[in-house]
């Protein structure tokens, strides 16, 4: 397997009012074609500079990010990005808002496809018969469905997940992770998850990265065996009780709290 | 439900001037010191031809000086807007012209161009009202949300895209709003010319010639097709709000 997504030995310092700040130190992650990775991590540990770095929105002071064999030098359009705030535009309906990459996106598609495309992923999301609403009339799992459809729409080789279901309820949060499987087998793309939450890492990723605190570097990996579609029963085996102890773990060593400390202290 | 549009205004109208009225009889005075809502019926029969001439002048005359703030307020405001620097370096300047009382500058535009009467007049009406334009449309682009720019960015959108189909209408609720405000300081503007260097154009100089021939009547008539005026214009731009930024209306429920 070839890696798809390739961050190479990548250091990046941002200059603030306060001094220069190192959030990453000699990063490597490496996501195959058709991976799934989410990455973990202590608040303010560069998880979100990571994502611009992949999607060529800033430039890392060292080391190369590398997509499909090419070195990344700036924004390109085989990227569909998601953020925690779905950032719709509230002028558009629904249906206008997915179309919105089509036609930034050098594409040769009538308007009759690009309807017919961003309808199939509605439905694939359940937004079937939302496509003339304004997203003010939508509820917050609903504007986030649609985000990730506009995400998808231009069939993006890598879809980056910035905290997409942070702001969300815990129910419509596992509603739209078994939704996100649904959409990996219909839409096949190559996943980059930032999340804070752990239970939701193991259920969506086959791989999950836990950041250091800062400067950040990669400091445990775990595999999750991929075993297709997950349903959240899955999440209350006594694999997953194990996987999501070794990740708390770790991210108690990253915020440079002694394991023994925290449990004595409990 | 339009009816009821209507008629809620309409009723607040004639009661403001029912007690308008009523004060006026209730103190005795003589129209020398406050002309009555009864009084102004016969001016405007008296000089129905002048209010239309003269009313025509302010009217053309303010609405050519708002759409020059509109032209370069909005350009102030996109170089404010996407550049800090020129923020910074001409929010001072910007604020201290605005501080300038326009009353002041009206001489000083007279002598400055002797003789243009519709172009000085324009100007003040331009130069009242681009502030609010400039200031809004700065704010509106300087604090666009940096996800809404990373999504079209993240796909290789130019910044002439972002503008278009981001920045611009996201800013329109607050143009919009500046707008209103900038309409009734277009209408201060244009009035401004028109009396403090009168040259027998525009209400303004209406008004003057009231308080010349000491027709007090006259005078009030003019204040109140003043504000009749500026009232039309107002919903021009509110129906305006409504084509281009009626999304950003909430629906009552």
């Amino acid at each position: 397997m070839t890696a798809l997504i390739d961050i190479k030995d990548v250091s990046h310092t941002f200059a603030t009012d306060g001094g220069p700040l190192h959030v990453l130190d000699h990063l490597n992650i490496s996501i195959e074609e058709g991976g799934f990775t989410a990455v973990v991590g202590p608040s303010g540990c560069g998880k979100s500079t990571l994502t611009r770095l992949v999607s060529g929105l800033m430039k890392p002071d060292e080391g190369e990010v590398w997509l499909h064999g090419e070195r990344v030098k700036g924004p390109r359009s085989t990227v569909g990005m998601a953020f925690q705030n779905p950032v719709l535009l509230e002028w558009r309906t629904i249906l206008d808002n997915v179309i919105l990459p089509l036609e930034i996106v050098p594409n040769k598609l009538s308007r009759a496809e690009r309807v017919d495309r961003a309808e199939f992923l509605l439905g694939l999301v359940g937004l079937t018969g939302f496509e003339d609403k304004k997203p003010s009339e939508l509820s917050g799992g609903m504007r986030q469905r649609a985000s990730l459809c506009r995400a998808l729409v231009h069939k993006p080789e890598v879809l980056i997940l910035d905290e997409p279901f942070g702001a969300l309820d815990a129910f419509t949060r596992e509603d739209l992770w078994q939704t996100m499987h649904k959409v990996k087998s219909e839409e096949p793309f190559t996943g980059l998850l930032i999340t804070h939450d752990l239970r939701e890492s193991i259920f969506l990723a086959d791989q999950v990265v836990v950041m250091s605190g800062r400067p950040a570097h990669a400091q445990y990996i775990m595999d999750v065996p991929s075993t297709g579609e997950r349903v959240i029963d899955d999440l209350y085996t006594p694999d997953s009780a194990e996987r999501l102890n070794i990740l708390r773990h770790q991210i108690q060593i990253a915020q440079g709290r002694e394991p023994a400390d925290v449990e004595a202290a409990q | 439900m339009s009816l009821k549009k209507i008629a809620i205004p309409t009723i607040a109208v004639i009661i403001f001037l029912l007690l308008w009225e009523l004060l006026v009889w209730a103190n005795g005075w003589p129209n020398f010191v406050m002309a009555s809502p009864s009084d102004l019926g016969p001016a405007y029969v008296r000089y129905w031809d002048l209010f239309l001439i003269n009313g025509w002048q302010t009217l053309w005359r303010t609405v050519a000086g708002l759409a020059l703030a509109i032209v370069f307020g909005t350009a102030l405001g996109m170089i404010m807007g996407f550049s800090k620097v020129m923020r910074d370096a001409l929010y001072p300047l910007l604020v201290g012209f605005n501080a300038i009382p326009k009353a002041t500058v009206v001489p000083i535009i007279a002598l400055m161009f002797v003789g243009a009467h519709d172009f000085n007049t324009v100007l003040i009406a331009f130069m009242i009202s681009f502030f609010p334009i400039a200031v809004s449309v700065s704010i509106g682009l300087s604090t666009l949300e940096p996800e809404y720019r990373d999504i079209l960015r993240s796909l290789g959108a130019s910044k002439m895209t972002i503008f278009w189909k981001i920045a611009l209408p996201k800013t329109l609720p607050e143009f919009f709003g500046a707008l209103k405000v900038a309409v009734t300081l277009a209408f201060i503007g244009t009035n401004l010319m028109e009396i403090v260097s009168p040259h027998g154009r525009g209400l303004g100089a209406l008004f003057d010639s009231g308080r010349t021939n000491s027709d007090y009547p006259l005078m009030f008539a003019v204040l109140i097709a003043l504000a009749f005026l500026g009232i039309v214009l107002y919903y021009v731009v509110v129906v305006l709000e409504k084509i281009f930024a009626g999304w950003a209306e909430r629906q009552e429920t």
